[in-house]
């Protein structure tokens, strides 16, 4: 594998190998110095015409850890405002010496149409295009499900008959796509929850159980409850009627959270919608593994990085 | 200047040889400045497109009318119906006039401009019908191509309106509000790859309005790029209850389907999109008896930057005259499911009825205007840039294997094509001159 994609293209080895050294990454982090000299004289180019200032961070501290050199190439301030198409950025990278694209973009698809054109010729990583997939978030997730579980003993396990359930905007949503994909090769039993309005067409041929209502999955007896941001902007496209209504069906309250085993986890890709789609209470609850993500997503990335830039390895294999 | 076509086999498998002088099929016997050996070789009566976009004026980086008319006689086209949205819209008597007189002049194939139905396709209010019907273009399709006249009273009148001229409102059907960021067929597949669905219901539902539209008001309709299995059952419903519809696939919609998609290569991006395999089948099914009338291409030429981007970005469209004879060979004539007959019927004899482009209905009596396309079924090519004649490239053909070639193009009784070679333009106009006179 060349590049990073899609979740879809990876296979269960591929994926416990990149969480397994996403686990010596996170090793590297606890020592003094949380340097590793991997990729020193590489350049690593952050190409965001989308802003995600986390997506953002978290991929550079991940770089610099491993002693790339990085570009922030960002949509603001940046001749890609000006209109400037991708084809030419693309080729104003590749002059400049771009070792590795972390690209970024509101249209689908665009990470593929740059990986597959000769205008640069580098790995290229999907940091979240359009609605399609953000196959570094679902990585994230599935390392922080797998630490949790297993703790020091994670190394070259699976997420066999662990039980994930998702809620919320999964028709608009790339972490979900991801998520489904990678969780169900992993071996994970994922249900989605959404009312029928944000639930893809197709969504019952997908290797997921489908609910309509969030009560009916909580009945499951799930290890994870993962809570996507809904956007309010939703209800005017008639998705829904009313933030209010959708809190209620669809929210993860104070009552909802009660009815949770002590160690089942709670997960939210970020930013958080508190009051929304997550009350106060399970966002700052023992079960939030909230901040677990933001850190595992710099180990990650690290991984993802060392794989398709160091030429240790043929690529992620 | 006279021409014997040698040998030559129509249509209904007959073998003949044909002369043509002054622009005529002439009497056989005679002499012949030259002989074109069309042993081996199908003669179609010269096809006929009903749904061009010119893009002249105001689009002369994707194309013009000299550069989309070459391309025309290139896929064996000896005339073109070019879509109204230029820009200026061609919604006036003087737009229409000045795009035949560019079609005249340069004589690759015979223009006839489409009006617009609705000033600046604007879809509010009805542009100057009467005026260009009765203007030096005569025309006699109006369209809003581009959008759909989704308005159902003004669709009504303009229905009546344009049967006070014998003429015919072209639909694309497409209901607006549920083709907002519609990016490719509804679907699973869309689903999966975070593309923005264009539901079939939306070009069906449109077409059910309209039939029974033209059936209240007992006026003439035609359906743009029907793509869509559903469509075609509304369509057969609609004749068998002899509403006066006629209708349109385009060749992409017989061959391609929505899996290309899955490249993000925006060169598979058009509108209305690539449909499923049923929807394919469906489409060739409905050409081959009858309930889809013709084959028009949607020839929509772009510049390359706008198809070298990603697929939310790119534009809609493909080129598709200079490939459609194959693309309906390979489609419908090599499946079995139309002889060669069915190809002159649904590329010429129909598309010129529909849009009352005289000459066609008799294309190889003595005394027919000679617009005829001499093919090779039984050569195979590799698809390439090479086989374009236009200003654009973005064909979803390119390095495909399609069959049959375009041996000869005579529009008005002179050729446009030679040896399967584009003659060039001075000569083409030239003899487009003499024959205006
Ligand atoms: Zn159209």
């Amino acid at each position: 594998m060349r590049h990073l994609l899609s979740t879809a293209d990876l296979t269960r080895e591929q994926a416990v190998r990149i969480l397994d050294v996403a686990e010596d990454m996170a090793d590297v982090a606890t020592r003094e110095v949380k340097k590793l000299p991997t990729l020193r004289g590489r350049t690593v180019v952050n190409l965001f015409f989308e802003d995600s200032t986390r997506t953002r961070i978290s991929f550079e501290a991940a770089a610099k850890r491993l002693s790339a050199d990085v570009i922030n190439f960002s949509a603001k301030g940046s001749s890609v405002s000006k209109g400037e198409s991708l084809k030419d950025t693309a080729q104003t990278l590749a002059a400049i010496g771009a070792d590795g694209v972390v690209i970024r973009h509101s249209a689908s698809g665009a990470p593929a149409v740059l990986a597959a054109n000769a205008w640069i010729d580098a790995p290229v990583v999907n940091a979240g295009d359009g609605t399609h997939e953000h196959p570094t978030q679902a990585l994230l997730d599935a390392f922080t499900i797998r630490r949790r579980l297993h703790g020091a003993g994670a190394r070259g396990r699976s997420l066999d008959g662990v039980r994930v359930v998702i809620v919320g905007d999964i028709l608009h949503s790339r972490v979900a796509r991801s998520n489904v994909w990678l969780l169900a090769t992993l071996g994970a039993e994922v249900r989605l929850v959404a009312p029928a309005t944000l639930l893809p067409l197709g969504v019952r041929d997908w290797p997921v159980e489908v609910d309509l209502h969030l009560d009916d999955a909580l009945t499951t007896n799930p290890d994870v409850v993962m809570m996507l941001r809904i956007q309010g902007e939703r209800m005017r496209d008639a998705f829904f009627p009313s933030a209010r209504e959708y809190a209620r069906e669809y929210g993860l309250d104070e009552e909802r959270l009660g009815r949770l085993r002590a160690d089942t986890m709670v997960m939210h890709p970020g930013p958080m919608n508190r009051g929304l789609e997550i009350s106060a209470a399970a966002a700052d609850s023992a079960r939030s593994v909230v901040l677990d993500q933001v850190a595992n997503g710099v180990s990650i990335r690290m991984a993802v990085l060392y794989l398709l830039l160091s030429g240790a390895e043929e690529g992620i294999a | 200047m006279s021409v014997l076509v040698r040998g030559a086999t129509l249509p209904d498998g007959t073998r003949t040889d044909l002369r043509i002088e002054d622009g005529r099929v002439a009497e056989p016997g005679g002499s012949a400045d030259r002989v074109i050996d069309a042993d081996g070789l199908r003669l179609l009566p010269g096809l006929v497109d009903l749904h061009t976009h010119l893009r002249e004026p105001g689009f002369e980086q994707s194309e013009t009318v000299l550069t989309g008319t070459r391309a025309a006689a290139a896929g064996g086209f000896t005339a073109v119906f070019a879509m109204a949205n230029t820009s200026p819209v061609a919604d006036t008597a003087g737009v229409v006039e000045q795009v035949q007189a560019l079609g005249d002049q340069h004589g690759y194939a015979t223009v006839r401009p489409i009006g617009a139905v609705t000033v600046g396709l604007a879809g509010e209010q009805l542009s100057e019908i009467g005026a260009m019907a009765s203007s030096r273009a005569r025309v006699t399709v109006f369209s809003d191509d581009g959008k759909c006249v989704h308005d159902a009273l003004l669709m009504r009148r303009a229905l009546e309106y344009v049967s006070t001229f014998d003429g015919v409102i072209a639909q694309h059907a497409q209901e607006p509000r549920l083709t907002e960021g519609a990016q490719m067929n509804d679907g699973p597949l869309a689903a999966r790859l975070g593309l923005g669905g264009w539901p079939a219901v939306a070009e069906e539902s449109i077409i059910a309005r309209d039939v029974l539209l033209a059936e209240h008001v007992g006026a003439r309709l035609h359906i743009c790029h029907v793509s869509t299995a559903g469509s075609v059952e509304v369509l057969r419903w609609a004749k068998s209850r002899g509403i006066d519809v006629t209708a349109e696939v385009t060749p992409h919609h017989l061959l391609l389907t929505e899996q290309l998609a899955e490249s993000y290569d925006a060169r598979y991006k058009v509108n209305p999109p690539l449909r499923r395999d049923e929807d394919v089948l469906a489409l060739r099914e409905a050409l081959a008896d009858g309930t889809i009338d013709i084959v028009a291409t949607d020839h929509a030429p772009h510049p390359v930057e706008a198809k070298e981007a990603p697929w939310d970005e790119a534009a809609f469209g493909m080129v598709g005259l200079e490939s459609a004879l194959s693309v309906v060979q390979a489609a419908m004539v090599d499946t079995g499911l139309l002889d060669w007959s069915g190809v002159a019927r649904t590329m010429s004899l129909e598309p010129a009825r529909i849009g009352r482009l005289t000459g066609y209905d008799e294309p190889f009596a003595v005394g027919a205007r000679a617009n005829l396309t001499l093919v090779d079924p039984s050569a195979t090519r590799t698809f390439g840039t090479e086989h374009l004649a236009g200003r654009s490239v973005n064909s979803p053909y390119l390095g495909r294997t399609l069959p049959g070639r375009i041996v000869a193009t005579i529009h008005d009784g002179y050729p446009t094509v030679l040896d399967g070679e584009v003659l060039p333009a001075d000569q083409v106009a030239l003899a487009a001159g003499v024959r205006r006179g």
